[in-house]
């Protein structure tokens, strides 16, 4: 069972009114738990079981504007004592630095809504194994599914934030995924796609044989792909791609990247740098979202930003230590975004298809091309050739190249959007990228 | 040595019969304690950003029948824990019939030594080093803007109990100096990166000043950078430096070569053993024995001492590297290369440190030979799709080659690959083989473990460059 808020709390304030003992003019405290339970199968029949259950303990002491830190995962107390000694100590041969301090104490979150964020619901292993039959029965149907491979994880976690200011708050949430991964054979190639569904609760999450039928589809579409030639192409971004682009633009317009001057947006507060039709949102308190919070990783309260209205970039994410730095309030994003996303373009997904003559749709994309530095961007890419609105024939071993500042402002968006991720993007399109193959 | 248990309610008699209870009709598993002190102090625009002590203890424990492996973790160590934990694993081992395996080889060899890198140097030692690095940097060049020198260090003790009450143990050093630098100059900003480290003390590394030639080695690529021109786009030569770019070898050829893909069929090499998958001439090998080096092990995480593996010899496919697990469902035997990241996840077949062999050619040679190429000489990272085979990596120092000369540095790029027939595009291997300078991780399944790489220069005669310019 996951340990109750009560036994948090008392292990919170033990190490909190500890450093406050030893001397630290301030000091927070997160500690955390969670259990997971995962199966596996493969090929229709049992692989592995996975049981994980953790316990953690992090503390920040704060000496004047000195501070040190330590994580541990063994919270007996005397262990605890020993660690915490240490921490005070490495605190006091640190050096200072002017904007270290805990959030100011009216951005502290207060009043919380409940974003049902826990299902208590337990599902034994043996339903599991139930569902994951049941998903590999369909996945593998057609002859040319040459291997399946299928998970089902449950995760449980609580936790508890402390600060010496007297911020004391921590909640349960839970997750349930099932995954599917299909290999595809014939004699001229072997490809791999995958499948998955994940909610905060487990009445929410697909039934298995669509989880199963659609990894299967997509991995039997992706055989015999070839090579296209070297081309400027408009590339489509199928929504599990695009939203890829969000995680790169909250990585640039993070306050630490813009502290650092090492952000390819920096100093583009209030300028155009999407097309007048983009906006885009982070919002905290969505009912069961999968990046909902009701407080950043230091207890300030979130609102929604609406990070990018008409094209203009409205906001950085900012916590304390760079906030202090900037001359910015935090605005609770300690940890980064919440549940970000691109609101819905004016195109639908079909027109968007035809919206040129030829086009790459691109499905996956392979390896970490993108510099949030100078916005350059290059990454391996397999997909499909679409001609006149129809899928012609996969396409791989290329690469699709292009930098971020002009990429944002030919972004188009089709008006497909879904909550799947904590991140979420529509169908997009982006003209005048270099595709890079024969 | 380091007694797990001693602070809690178990004798190391509980402990073997609650082992050997569990594990009596499994085909293998082993009860895995770990306890890893760990450090990372970080230097960030002019001042100390943060410092941090980690310390963790747990256990995980695995239990094995036939192909289905039940594991369960937790660092809480106590009786009702590890019983909690023996009885998920039965609950998944329902019918079980199988023998253990009692055998496993033994070793006398370390190839580090069991010393605790964090207390070896002092934290205003260590606080010295990096505020040098700041102000050496910031005088040495007015276009610097950003400056971040970080020291990540830790100690890992582990003991592997298997059923019968057998014990192997092992404490493993790693450290990491790392200097990343920012410039500035005409409105273009360009980073350049260098590390170093191994399972030695830091001081090992940093003698004679020795943290200078970090600096200057990021400060280097960063001004290259800084001058670069977009790059090519499109299939050309290609020629690679020696040491860091082998990470294609570790993408292109080394994931495919790991046990469970090809036991599972997944791998694009899993029947093309003792075929030829490379030109004449390249041999590869995966090595953890190399004394002190990052990627190297005494004992693998299941306690197989590790070895010097050979993958490809003079172009044909010789072994894949194995775990006991899939060792045993192949029929045949572990490599020494089972390793987890903790005890939190399952073992895995890896790479340790994986290597080309030096070849016979110059690099000279292979410059002059190339009408239009580029030269890569350092990368970021790599990833592959081990299904299809397609690999790439970044470049993150680059030139193009015109008609026999190295030209101008060209802007970061993506390359990509075919991985079981890339090797078979080298045509000249050089005879100046490098290690790396100490810093890989990789990622497998979630798993971050330390590795090396080793190459000399090499010539691939078709490679697709990712590019802007047509």
């Amino acid at each position: 069972m996951i340990k109750e808020q009560e036994y948090l709390k008392s292990k919170a304030s033990y190490c909190l009114d500890l450093a406050k003992k030893l001397g630290a003019t301030d000091a927070c405290v997160t500690i955390g738990n969670s259990i997971s339970e995962t199966v596996n199968f493969r090929n229709k029949i049992l692989d592995e079981s996975n049981r994980s259950d953790s316990l953690v303990m992090g503390i920040e002491t704060y000496i004047g504007k000195k501070k040190s830190s330590i994580t541990s995962s063994n919270l007996l107390d005397v262990n605890l004592k020993v660690l915490i000694e240490k921490c005070y100590e490495t605190t006091k041969i640190s050096p200072e630095d002017e904007f270290n301090s805990l959030p100011d104490k009216e951005l502290l979150a207060k009043h919380i809504k409940d974003l049902n964020l826990y299902d208590q619901s337990h599902i034994e292993n043996d339903k599991k194994i139930d569902y994951l039959k049941e998903l590999e029965e369909v996945a593998s149907i057609d002859k040319k599914i040459i291997n399946t491979e299928s998970s089902f994880t449950e995760d449980k976690s609580n936790f508890i934030l402390a600060n010496s200011d007297g911020f004391c708050n921590g909640y349960k949430s839970s997750l349930f995924t099932a995954s599917c991964v299909t290999v595809a054979k014939n004699e001229n190639s072997m490809e791999r796609d995958y499948e998955f569904t994940s909610k905060c609760h487990l009445n929410d999450i697909s039934n298995p044989s669509k989880l199963g039928k659609i990894a299967a589809e997509q991995t039997i579409k992706k055989l015999n792909p070839k090579k296209i030639g070297s081309d400027k192409l408009s590339i489509i971004f199928d929504k599990r791609i695009s939203k890829g682009f969000l995680g790169s633009f909250a990585g640039a317009i993070s306050a630490s990247s813009i502290a650092r001057g090492t952000s390819f947006l920096k100093d583009k507060l209030n300028q155009q740098i999407f097309s007048k039709e983009i906006s885009i949102i982070d919002k905290p308190d969505l009912i069961k979202g999968m990046g909902s919070k009701y407080f950043d990783s230091e207890g300030v309260k979130t609102d929604t930003l609406k990070l990018v209205s008409n094209g203009i970039l409205n906001n950085y994410l900012v916590d304390t230590y760079n906030g202090k730095k900037l001359n910015l309030k935090s605005n609770g994003r300690s940890g980064g975004s919440t549940n970000l996303y691109f609101e819905n373009g004016n195109i639908n997904y079909d027109n968007l298809l035809k919206s040129h003559s030829k086009i790459l749709y691109v499905t996956e994309t392979i390896g970490h091309g993108t510099n949030l530095v100078t916005g350059d961007y290059s990454v391996g890419a397999n997909g499909f050739l679409i001609e006149n609105g129809e899928f012609k024939y996969p396409v791989n071993e290329i690469t699709i190249a292009g930098n971020l500042t002009e990429m944002f402002k030919n972004i188009i968006l089709a008006n497909d959007l879904e909550f799947k991720y904590s991140v979420n993007s529509p169908t997009m399109l982006i003209d005048g990228m270099t595709v890079a193959g024969k | 040595m380091n007694n797990f248990f001693v602070k809690s309610d178990l004798t190391r008699k509980d402990v073997d019969d609650i082992v050997s209870d569990t594990l009596k009709n499994c085909d293998d598993g082993e009860l895995y304690f770990e306890d890893s002190k760990s450090e990372t102090i970080i230097l960030d625009d002019n001042k100390i950003k943060s410092s941090n002590y980690s310390s963790d203890l747990g256990f995980g424990f695995r239990a094995i029948s036939d192909e289905v492996v039940a594991y369960s973790h937790s660092n809480e160590i106590s009786k009702d824990s590890l019983k909690n934990s023996a009885k998920s694993l039965q609950s998944t081992l329902k019918s079980i019939k199988g023998t253990y395996n009692h055998e496993i080889p033994k070793t006398n060899n370390k190839f580090y030594d069991a010393i605790n890198p964090i207390e070896q140097k002092t934290l205003d030692g260590k606080l010295e080093v990096l505020n040098k690095v700041n102000e050496y940097l910031r005088k040495k060049d007015s276009t610097v803007k950003q400056v971040t020198a970080s020291f990540s260090g830790e100690q890992k003790s582990i003991e592997i109990i298997r059923s019968g009450g057998e014990s192997l143990t092992d404490v493993r050093p790693l450290i990491r100096f790392n200097v990343s630098v920012m410039l500035e100059k005409n409105g273009r900003k360009e980073t350049g990166v260098y590390g170093i480290g191994g399972r030695q003390s830091y001081d090992d590394y940093l003698k004679n000043d020795n943290w200078k030639s970090v600096c200057e080695e990021a400060l280097r690529i960063a001004s290259v950078n800084l001058d670069s021109k977009p790059a090519p786009a499109g299939e050309m030569k290609v020629v690679l430096g020696p040491g860091w770019p082998a990470i294609l070898i570790h993408e292109a050829i080394g994931h495919g070569l790991e046990g469970d893909f090809n036991r599972k069929k997944t791998s694009a090499f899993h029947d093309l053993m003792g075929q030829k998958v490379a030109s004449e001439g390249v041999t590869i090998v995966d090595d953890g024995t190399i004394h002190k080096r990052r990627g190297s092990l005494t004992i693998d995480d299941e306690g197989t001492p590790t070895e010097r593996t050979v993958l490809i010899e003079n172009g044909i496919l010789k072994n894949f590297m194995q775990d006991r697990l899939n060792a045993r469902l192949m029929n045949t035997r572990s490599t020494g290369s089972g390793r987890r990241e903790s005890y939190k996840h399952i073992v895995l077949p890896r790479m340790r440190n994986t290597m080309m062999l030096n070849g016979k050619n110059t690099q000279d040679e292979m410059i002059k030979s190339v009408d239009k190429g580029i030269f890569a000489v350092s990368f970021g990272g790599g990833q592959v799709d081990i299904t299809s085979g397609k690999f790439v990596f970044n470049c993150t120092e680059a030139y193009e080659i015109n008609y026999g000369k190295i030209g101008s540095p060209i802007k970061g790029a993506t390359l990509i690959g075919d991985g079981p027939s890339i090797l078979k595009e080298v045509s000249m291997v050089g005879n100046d083989m490098m290690m790396d300078p100490g810093i890989g991780t990789c990622g497998k399944a979630g798993q971050g473990v330390p590795v090396g790489v080793a190459q000399p220069s090499i010539l691939i005669d078709k490679m697709t460059v990712g590019g802007t310019k047509l």
